[in-house]
């Protein structure tokens, strides 16, 4: 039951083979069993989520049962929730009870889900390994001297390791993709404004997008019905008409123009991601899909601009944490500002203060123009890529990441190479475009390899279709790693 | 471009972040890996292009969703309180500003 996806245990809950409760239960034990190597939630209220299960259990017997209802589901410990602290994997809020809970986190208790635990992160969401945690880094389940990925990589490895069937992240700049590929789970980035961001702690928000990890592209289908739609408390919440996310599962691949940049596959590619990428290339050729070379040729512009607006919309955004209203407050102070100046020092760890001094520096007198302005000019020579690109594509195609898992330390002392890493996932965001990784096979090391899907806005729903197409033909998404056993 | 340990101290002032004289050296020298990155920026001809705040605004007319003028928060002070440092008769307790 551990390895079945949610669509599988929807159908168990409905068919009553087993109940919320005992699924809450089987999951929670297994959570138990593996977060001493894992480290992979933070928090966890066993009598909360049996309560929420037998709730659940009790719904369906009425006969009000939805696809979601009784599943449990872990959340990434940025999502605010009302009676289980909410720490962001920080200093600052590792003790913060927050008064409400996220939109995301009303949405799946709207669905009756089971709110399983809170996944460890990096702190504020600002890393691509999990190792800028408060709370210590996650272990990937296929290694566990390797990184997860970040800043999602408490939800990535639950979901690998089977402590959860499926699980919530936020990408700003890949931080659902890039873990997903690096755990070989399935992960999606939606349309800038799809996800409410009410209630998920801000980072850059102008990029900040929630979504969901699983084993599936059909199980990230049914968990966006339950996420996305308009919500007033996000200013930047779209206004469309709800949408059916599993209606294009059943897609014709005949014909799919299939954009390849030929930026995504020149030097730095790992050569086995580079050949498990074209292999699945490939597999979609054979069912007839058309294969189309495109450039985008502002790629290697992406990282930079991205490490101007995101450290300069991270500085103003973090700015609310200051001793005053919530969360941490240095105990020895001279006066108000030395309040502040400690309170920061001790709150927030290393590199989250680096975003944040980047982000004043470029927004500082003098300086505005000449990076701020001028990366926003840059923002859009990249959106404008994508859209010529879209006009001969229906989707794009290339690798998540440029390597597979790597170890645990490896990239801590270099911020530059850290966010290199990035290169392929921090594009998509800075356009507002969807992304989607998926498993596609493993290098000779036995790590998993991630295959990365863009679209264009409001293309999830072919987005999943494509996939879950290949992820019928294949079953590298329902592979299992050896060494998290229980 | 690289910062200077002044302008390193002027930044921190802003960000209200203290650093300290043993801490200044190594911070410098990792911002000035991350200014070197986006120092590429600068080569970049962006004449007549126009500024990107919003991710969707080639795809969408974007601006502020406008509302009635009507108190739609209900009272929460106790519990957004509970959870600060310091309070005292509904007031959030910081150091005295003013002699």
């Amino acid at each position: 039951m551990i390895n079945s996806t949610v669509t599988e245990l929807s159908a168990a809950l409905a068919a009553k083979q087993v109940s919320s409760v005992e699924l809450t239960r089987l999951f929670l034990d297994r959570i138990k069993g593996l977060n001493g190597q894992l480290n992979a939630f933070i928090s966890l209220d066993e009598k909360h989520s049996l309560a929420q299960a037998l709730v659940a259990d009790e719904r369906r017997s009425r006969g009000q049962a939805g696809p979601l209802t009784g599943i449990p589901i872990a959340h990434k410990d940025i999502y605010c929730t009302k009676g289980i602290r909410t720490t962001c994997g920080s200093k600052m809020l590792a003790a913060f009870d927050s008064p409400y809970d996220a939109h995301v986190i009303e949405r799946f208790g709207a669905a009756g889900a089971v709110l399983l635990g809170k996944t460890n992160m990096d702190e504020f969401a600002m890393g691509s390994s999990n190792e800028t945690s408060h709370f210590g880094p996650v272990r990937n389940p296929w290694d566990l001297n390797r990184v997860p990925g970040g800043s999602s990589g408490g939800s990535a490895a639950a979901v690998a390791a089977r402590m959860a069937p499926a699980a919530t992240g936020t990408d700003t700049g890949g931080s659902i993709r890039q873990p997903a590929a690096l755990t070989g789970v399935s992960g999606l980035k939606p349309t800038y404004g799809v996800v409410s961001r009410y209630g998920m702690i801000a980072f850059a928000s102008s990029l900040d997008q929630g979504g969901p990890l699983g084993k599936s592209a059909a199980d990230l289908a049914l968990l966006m019905n339950a996420m996305a739609g308009f919500d007033a408390r996000d200013s930047t919440s779209l206004e469309r008409p709800a949408e059916d996310y599993t209606r294009e599962l059943k897609l014709g691949l005949k014909g799919l123009r299939i954009g390849l940049p030929k930026e995504y596959f020149g030097e730095g590619l790992e050569p086995d991601v580079r050949a498990r990428v074209t292999e699945a290339v490939r597999w979609f050729q054979e069912q007839g899909a058309n294969t189309i070379e495109i450039t985008l040729p502002n790629t290697g512009l992406a990282v930079p601009v991205y490490y101007v607006i995101a450290p300069a919309e991270a500085s103003s955004n973090l700015s609310r944490f200051d001793g005053v209203r919530y969360g941490h407050r240095a105990k020895d102070y001279a006066d108000l500002n030395d309040m502040y100046r400690r309170t920061r020092a001790e709150g927030f760890g290393t590199e989250v203060k680096r975003r944040i001094l980047i982000g004043t520096y470029v927004l500082s007198h003098g300086y505005y123009d000449a990076y701020y302005l001028q990366a926003q000019k840059v923002r859009r020579l990249i959106a404008k890529d994508f859209s010529e690109a879209f006009s001969r594509c229906d989707v794009i195609m290339g690798p998540t990441a440029p390597s597979t898992a790597f170890a645990l330390g490896a990239k801590t002392d270099d911020p530059v190479q850290m966010y290199l890493n990035d290169i392929f996932t921090i594009p998509a965001p800075l356009a507002g475009l969807p992304g989607l990784s998926i498993p596609c096979g493993f290098d000779a090391k036995g790590l998993p390899v991630g295959l990365q899907i863009m679209g264009n806005h409001f293309a999830e729903a072919k987005m999943l279709g494509v996939a879950h197409r290949y992820q019928q033909a294949t079953d590298w998404h329902l592979r299992a790693p050896k060494e998290a056993p229980l | 471009m690289s910062l200077t340990p002044d302008q390193l101290q002027r930044i921190a002032h802003l960000a209200r972040i203290a650093v300290t004289p043993q801490e200044a050296p190594g911070v410098t020298d990792r911002l000035n890996q991350v200014l070197g990155l986006i120092d590429q920026l600068q080569a970049v001809d962006t004449r007549g292009i126009e500024p990107m705040a919003h991710p969707l605004d080639a795809q969408q007319a974007v601006q502020q969703r406008l509302r009635p003028d009507a108190a739609t928060e209900p009272d929460l002070r106790a519990a957004f309180q509970a959870v600060a440092p310091a309070v005292e008769q509904g007031l959030y307790l910081v150091p005295k500003v003013i002699e």
